[in-house]
């Protein structure tokens, strides 16, 4: 934020039309800054990577103001404007910062010609793999080659032979065929994911991508170079062969793997899911994403996915599972067993039970090591939700001691539990058994299994909501597939489970019904908060009230736990 | 309203009112057409030419060494208008196809639904391997809807082989065993 005030905008001419942009920005970004769909044509330039330079497609004819050299004074046209001095040769774009006057032509016709050229040369040992290729459909060279390559070829040589279907790590597979040498994935190992594992070896046409002796891609960062290959080289081996890309659609979501809350696009055909990738948010995550996040798409279609509403084993019907949790909470002596795996909407429910119920909340924190990038120390990606919403005030422990002794002492009668196996965190089965127990959950487990009301709900793939993540920042994410059949949206059933509890009739709900009801009620949230209108890319909240917890995350890509005190505990400067 | 006109029709003449040049010219065509030689086909026994370039059933074929050219890149199944084309993708075992295995990929199912098929061809069009045609089945008939989806496997014994004029992946293999390999 700081940094933008102090960056100051120079105005450079594209194409003959003068545009505002940042000081020092490359020419790449200044005409993508210019609009209109214009793009300059790039491989190996990454907007998050260090430059190289070597792919040269992004070439554009450049040109200065010419100035006089004795007496320093601007050369002027005949009719008043300065005279530009072109280059003789085009430059490329990438490594080219925009300086004051700067003259820039994308679409010359020597920048069309030296585009076709590096096509051209590209092209010479690509193999024609686009039919069995992953990459087709969202491969740059693809793209770039129907708009400047020649339709045929005039190489009539050999072709180089190189390894194919090389193993590089467990979760990457290389063509080196099919590799244009732009070193993007040797960048991401160096740069960003900190193991420098990837290298060129041999020269010239030769040269062939492969792992340094005796190491092997295997970090957890390694499915990025997938992503940001911007040919069919390296590809996932996961999703290797399983769907082409343009069947796909693509919906944003948040992981759930840690506090990060990285953005993603979840890509599914007709309810399956196929793969995760990263959404780039410069503010979260950059363009990149664990692989172990990748994989959490996959519990959603095991066996043991809760299906059925049942009350003491029996299938049910909503209402009447919804019911017996009424009663059994109007009992009293209730326990809640909340999550952070829960969305801010359910959140927000489960404190007006708890309200209604004068039910005691406790939470667990799922805790791992970090990595320092983007896999925090809080394995939930929702406790700052839980916080803002109330339904927790402090820190939660990573296990239930003291319910335990209540069901013990026989204070506590019945548990709601959400999402959480209660048999792992320090209650036994047989202290289980001497309550009444409703289950909340996507997966079978001991608890549901012993559980008097079972409630299946939807898993982050199948439902909208939104995520708060560590820095406080309100992320939506949306529905990708249905869920199971016959199963309702979780912020649904538990109005049926609230408003009887206060001796209103339950309203029937749309997401957006529940953000007007719960924006005025969080003080965090602007009145004006509508899940639908929330940004792509999030928004920061006031976490002004909650800096005095101890969070377990220490400093990772984006967030510094010291500098967001520092910055959130000054006043706001007006 | 439209009003409605009432024409005026032509009294038949004496001829006309007899019916008998009516009577006789239309034996002469039916005595004149008993004599010539016939122009229905006994179908089934008897089947039609059917042109090189018409668009029957959808099939599979195999190159002439009996190989599979599906490659499943799904293009057909992406321009198919009526989504008549289901295919689950697979890789080729490089174990049990060491010969095969540099094409990588193949078709594990592909179904076909007749009863969607609206036998435009675009599928043969676009596919890039060469390896589907419309050929000149006809008649499908079928006791069920299950009956009226061809499987893969149904695909190939109605499409046979076709004769190929590129070997395309027999040149890559080439390529690959002589290499311009660096090593």
């Amino acid at each position: 934020m700081k940094i933008e005030s102090i960056v100051e905008n120079i105005t450079i001419n594209i194409d003959g039309q003068d545009v505002d942009v940042p000081k020092g920005i490359n020419i790449i970004e200044a005409v993508k800054m210019a609009g209109k769909g214009k793009e300059v044509p790039h491989y190996c330039y990454h907007p998050k990577l260090s430059i190289a330079g070597n792919c040269r497609m992004c070439m554009v004819e450049m040109g200065m103001p010419m100035r006089d050299r004795t007496t320093g004074e601007a050369i002027l046209e005949e009719d008043g404007s300065p005279k530009i001095g072109w280059m003789p040769k085009p430059t490329i774009g990438c490594a080219t910062n925009a300086s004051p006057g700067m003259h820039i032509r994308t679409h010359s016709d020597m920048v069309k010609e030296s585009r076709n050229g590096v096509t051209e040369f590209l092209l010479i040992n690509h193999p024609l793999d686009c039919p069995i290729c992953d990459q087709a459909g969202e491969c740059r060279l693809q793209e770039f080659s129907a708009e400047h390559g020649r339709g045929y070829s005039r190489f009539i040589e050999d072709k180089n032979v190189k390894p194919k279907r090389t193993r590089l790590g467990p979760r990457v597979t290389l063509d080196d065929e099919r590799c244009i040498l732009c070193s993007r994935c040797v960048r991401f190992s160096k740069e960003i994911a900190n193991d420098d594992v990837l290298g060129f070896v041999d020269r010239g046409t030769y040269s062939t991508l492969t792992c340094y002796p005796g190491k092997e891609l295997a970090h957890n960062y390694s499915l990025n170079t997938v992503d940001i290959c911007p040919v069919g080289a390296l590809t996932s081996t996961d999703f290797r062969f399983k769907m082409r890309v343009w069947f796909l659609k693509r919906t944003h979501s948040i992981c759930t793997e840690s506090s990060i809350g990285a953005n993603t696009e979840i890509w599914s055909r007709e309810g399956k899911i196929y793969r995760i990738t990263p959404r780039r948010n410069d503010e979260v995550n950059d363009t990149w994403m664990t692989d172990s996040g990748r994989d959490l798409f996959k519990p959603i279609e095991s066996e043991d996915r809760l299906t059925h509403y049942t009350i003491e084993g029996v299938h049910t019907t909503c209402d009447e599972a919804a019911a017996s949790v009424v009663k059994l909470i109007q009992a009293g002596d209730v326990a809640l067993v909340g999550s952070a795996h829960s969305s801010v909407e359910e959140q927000f429910f489960y404190k007006q039970i708890a309200d209604r119920s004068g039910a005691k909340v406790s939470l667990v924190s799922h805790q791992g090591e970090g990595d320092g990038l983007l896999l925090s120390e809080d394995r939930s990606p929702n406790l700052r939700g839980a916080l803002v919403t109330g339904l927790i005030t402090d820190l939660p422990e990573a296990s239930l001691e003291t319910l335990a002794c209540e069901i013990n002492s026989g204070a506590v009668k019945t548990i709601f539990a959400v999402n959480e196996d209660l048999t792992e965190l320090g209650i036994s089965k047989e202290a289980l058994a001497k309550v009444n127990v409703i289950y909340v959950g996507t997966h079978a487990n001991a608890t549901s299994e012993v559980a008097s009301v079972v409630l299946p709900s939807l898993s982050v793939f199948e439902k909208d909501g939104t995520f708060i993540n560590q820095s406080f920042r309100l992320q939506r994410f949306k529905a990708a597939v249905p869920g199971p059949r016959g199963i309702e949206p979780d912020y649904t059933v538990l109005e049926k489970i609230a408003a009887p509890l206060s001796q209103e009739k339950p309203a029937s709900l749309t997401i957006d019904l529940v953000w007007e009801r719960m924006a005025p009620k969080i003080s965090q949230f602007d009145d004006s908060f509508r899940w639908r209108s929330l940004p792509d890319d999030g928004v920061a909240l006031n976490a002004s009230a909650f800096l005095d917890l101890d969070f377990v995350e220490t400093k990772n890509l984006k967030y510094d736990p010291a500098a967001f005190k520092e910055a959130h505990a000054a006043p706001v400067e007006a | 309203m439209a009003k409605t006109k009432v024409l005026e029709r032509k009294p038949l003449s004496f001829a006309e009112k007899t019916f008998l040049p009516q009577i006789v010219s239309g034996l002469k065509t039916t005595f004149g057409t008993m004599l010539s030689k016939g122009v229905t086909l006994q179908y089934p026994e008897e089947r039609p030419v059917i042109p090189d370039n018409y668009r029957g059933v959808p099939t599979l074929v195999r190159d002439p060494n009996g190989r599979e050219k599906c490659v499943s890149c799904q293009l057909c199944e992406f321009v198919c208008p009526p989504k008549a084309i289901r295919i689950i993708p697979g890789e080729i075992d490089a174990d049990a196809e060491p010969d095969r295995a540099h094409v990588e990929k193949a078709p594990k199912e592909f179904d076909i639904n007749m009863l969607r098929c609206i036998y435009c061809g675009l599928c043969q069009e676009v596919c890039p391997e060469e390896a589907i045609f419309l050929q000149d089945i006809f008649s499908l008939s079928g006791y069920s809807r299950e009956e009226m989806i061809n499987d893969k496997e149904k695909l190939y014994e109605l499409g046979g082989t076709l004769p190929d004029k590129h070997f395309k992946w027999d040149k890559k293999k080439a390529a690959e065993q002589a290499g311009n390999a660096h090593h």
